[in-house]
């Protein structure tokens, strides 16, 4: 049991990280896209979502840097 | 070969390279200060449990259907491309440390000299952190190599990309003896997450049912976006190293 749980948790650090939030923010914005797509043009959810989760992401980071 | 088959083989052949330089780093550490037998043993003991795990798991990603297989793969390369793109926007922001192999070399030989006089035979730290080096640095070219090759299904392109850059990475390391300090290793960091958040967003958005204008051209548009975008994000959120914000990675 240990081990699977090492396992998922390993598989988690590697893909994920430390940034969970982008990662939501990533399938949340996959799901949009798949909805959207079924009634018209969607391919310009991704990459604003993109835009949107790397500046968030840097600037969380670069807000808990200035603070310590 | 068309232009996604060379976007493939240079973001798997960057991507390699970096973590060719990397574990290269941690080998010499433990070769040249404790045991060379151990640390080369270890590190091909690594190589093998690699190729394992893509022969066992290549033939699976790549029999995924095709939708499928862009909408996860998409995803998870998205999401693992963002993490290093993050990271080389932190480094080139001056709010993480630049990656140095010397820095890296001195620690991993002063940890190697602290864990006492090497054993006869095999060296059980030798071979550990040799392996463990070699395995941890190879999953990620592994991760690449699989998801890049089959979205397109070319694994056997993406294999050759990431043999000839070990091969490189190996072979000066050979000859010169050293860490590989000199490598632009952040700036290859950089492009190799441009490339991994480009085709992450281009393979993910396809796969969740979205139609690119101008098809596989659109990636000709994409790409340079998200250059320019991270490139702005280190100009936006640049500090001086007078702010003494700098932290390590």
């Amino acid at each position: 049991m240990r081990g699977v749980r090492g396992a998922i948790l390993g598989v988690w650090e590697f893909v994920v990280g430390d940034d969970w939030a982008t990662a939501v923010g990533v399938v949340a914005a996959l799901a949009l896209t798949a909805l959207i797509s079924e009634g018209g043009a969607a391919w310009f959810v991704t990459p604003i979502a993109v835009a949107i989760l790397l500046t968030a992401s840097i600037w969380r980071e670069a807000r808990k840097r200035g603070r310590s | 070969m068309s232009g996604q088959e060379v976007a493939l083989a240079v973001s798997v052949f960057l991507a390699c390279a970096v973590e060719a330089v990397e574990a290269l780093t941690i080998v010499l550490a433990v070769g040249t200060t404790r045991s060379w037998r151990s640390a080369l043993t270890g590190s091909a003991a690594a190589v093998l449990a690699l190729a394992v795990t893509t022969a066992i798991l290549g033939p699976r990603v790549a029999s995924l259907p095709l939708d499928t297989l862009r909408l996860v793969v998409g995803g998870l390369l998205l999401v693992f491309g963002l993490q290093w793109l993050r990271k080389a926007i932190l480094r080139g922001a001056g709010l993480m440390a630049q990656h140095d192999e010397e820095e890296s070399f001195r620690e991993e030989t002063a940890a190697a000299r602290a864990a006492g006089s090497p054993h006869e035979g095999l060296d059980g730290y030798s071979f550990t952190i040799a392996f463990k080096g070699v395995l941890l640095e190879g999953l990620e070219v592994v991760f690449i190599a699989l998801t890049f090759g089959a979205n397109q299904h070319r694994v056997g392109l993406a294999a050759a990309a990431a043999a000839a850059a070990v091969l490189l990475v190996t072979a000066i390391g050979i000859a010169i003896h050293a860490p590989l300090a000199r490598a632009p290793e952040n700036a290859m960091k950089f492009g190799v997450g441009v490339m991994l958040t480009s085709f992450g967003i281009f393979w993910g958005a396809e796969g969740a049912g979205a139609h690119w204008p101008g098809g596989d051209a659109a990636l000709l548009v994409i790409v340079p976006t998200v250059l320019a975008f991270s490139l702005a994000l280190v100009q936006l959120f640049r500090v001086s190293p007078a702010d003494g914000q700098t932290a390590r990675a």
